[in-house]
């Protein structure tokens, strides 16, 4: 994949997480990761690029990672005591 | 290697509130948000681990449910799943299916493909019976190994760590057996959307009860489907004396 198109995969999957993001305004958070990926839109230099898809894989994964604790602790709650 | 065989159900989300129905025959389903049962994409998981470290030659899922199950199944598909199977049951059969009915269709499903291996969530959320695992096991008179916090594949067998009141347990087992999920024995991964394109592609056979030669008459009535109480609200006293006298008349305190 070349990195154009890897920074597009990125968008798309943030912007799917958001869509069930614990908020009372998805459209905030959806139009605040789209500003985040605009104001680098004139980087032309790979290497930075690189550091910037890395940094957004670990923001999905952070994202993705408190989704899990959410329905975990959900379910610990209601299910057992301790 | 082995064939694995996942049940999953769809269920209304966990992070909906549950309301019941005026007239007290069950709870709003209609237009509420529903997804996978947390406790079947535990299940999930774990069969997708077992063929990701080449334990099993193939996993499949099975979804009993009205034709929105599909949907379920295509998430299931999306986590690493193989096939799915889907037997349609929608209405009022659905709504009055039990464990033991689909306990029998579990089994039926595993003689005919001819599974090693049957992986379940522990209980459903929504109707939180926990029988469908311990059923099966009893239907197919195979092992089981049920609330599983971790399991490990051993020659010829497994060796099942199970969550029991006030500590675990390891048990070994023998194959074919049925293994019911605990909370705590993975981390279910997230089905991303290009995944879920792509389990599009995946086949999913529709069959219906009678296909399984699965009896779905009801053994049960539904008599009447109530709210939680709500809880009281507290008070505030004076002093710690009349907190005491208080405590002591509730029977709290001696």
């Amino acid at each position: 994949m070349s990195q154009r198109s890897r920074v597009i995969a990125l968008y798309k999957h943030i912007q799917y997480l958001l869509r069930e993001y614990p908020t009372d305004d998805v459209r905030k958070m959806q139009i605040a990761c789209k500003k985040a990926f605009a104001k680098n839109k004139d980087e032309t230099d790979p290497k930075k690029i690189e550091e910037m898809i890395a940094r957004g894989e670990y923001v999905s994964k952070e994202i993705e990672t408190l989704y899990a604790l959410k329905k975990y602790r959900a379910m610990k709650r209601r299910y057992y005591d301790d | 290697m082995s064939r694995v065989l996942v049940g999953v159900k769809r269920v209304i989300d966990y992070a909906v509130k549950i309301r019941v129905k005026p007239d007290k025959s069950g709870v709003v389903t209609e237009g509420v948000k529903h997804s996978m049962n947390p406790f079947d994409e535990i299940a999930v998981e774990e069969a997708v681990k077992m063929k990701e470290k080449k334990l099993a030659s193939e996993v499949i899922a099975l979804s009993v449910g009205p034709p929105q199950s599909q949907e379920t199944l295509r998430t299931a598909l999306a986590m690493g799943v193989d096939r799915g199977i889907h037997i349609e049951i929608s209405g009022k059969d659905y709504e009055m299916l039990q464990p033991i009915h689909i306990s029998k269709m579990f089994a039926k499903i595993a003689q005919d493909e001819k599974c090693d291996l049957i992986v379940l969530g522990k209980q459903a959320i929504d109707d939180d019976s926990n029988q469908t695992a311990q059923m099966t096991a009893a239907v197919l008179d195979w092992p089981q190994a049920v609330f599983a916090s971790a399991v490990e594949k051993t020659d010829g067998g497994l060796k099942v760590v199970r969550e029991i009141d006030g500590g675990l347990e390891t048990i070994t087992t023998k194959l074919p057996a049925v293994v019911s999920a605990d909370l705590r024995l993975n981390i279910p991964r997230y089905a991303t959307l290009p995944n879920i394109m792509k389990a599009k592609k995946k086949p999913i056979k529709k069959l219906s009860a009678a296909d399984v030669g699965v009896d779905i008459k009801p053994r049960i009535e539904v008599i009447s489907v109530e709210d939680p109480p709500i809880r009281q609200a507290g008070s505030i006293v004076p002093d710690i004396d009349t907190l005491v006298s208080k405590l002591k008349e509730a029977g709290h305190v001696k």
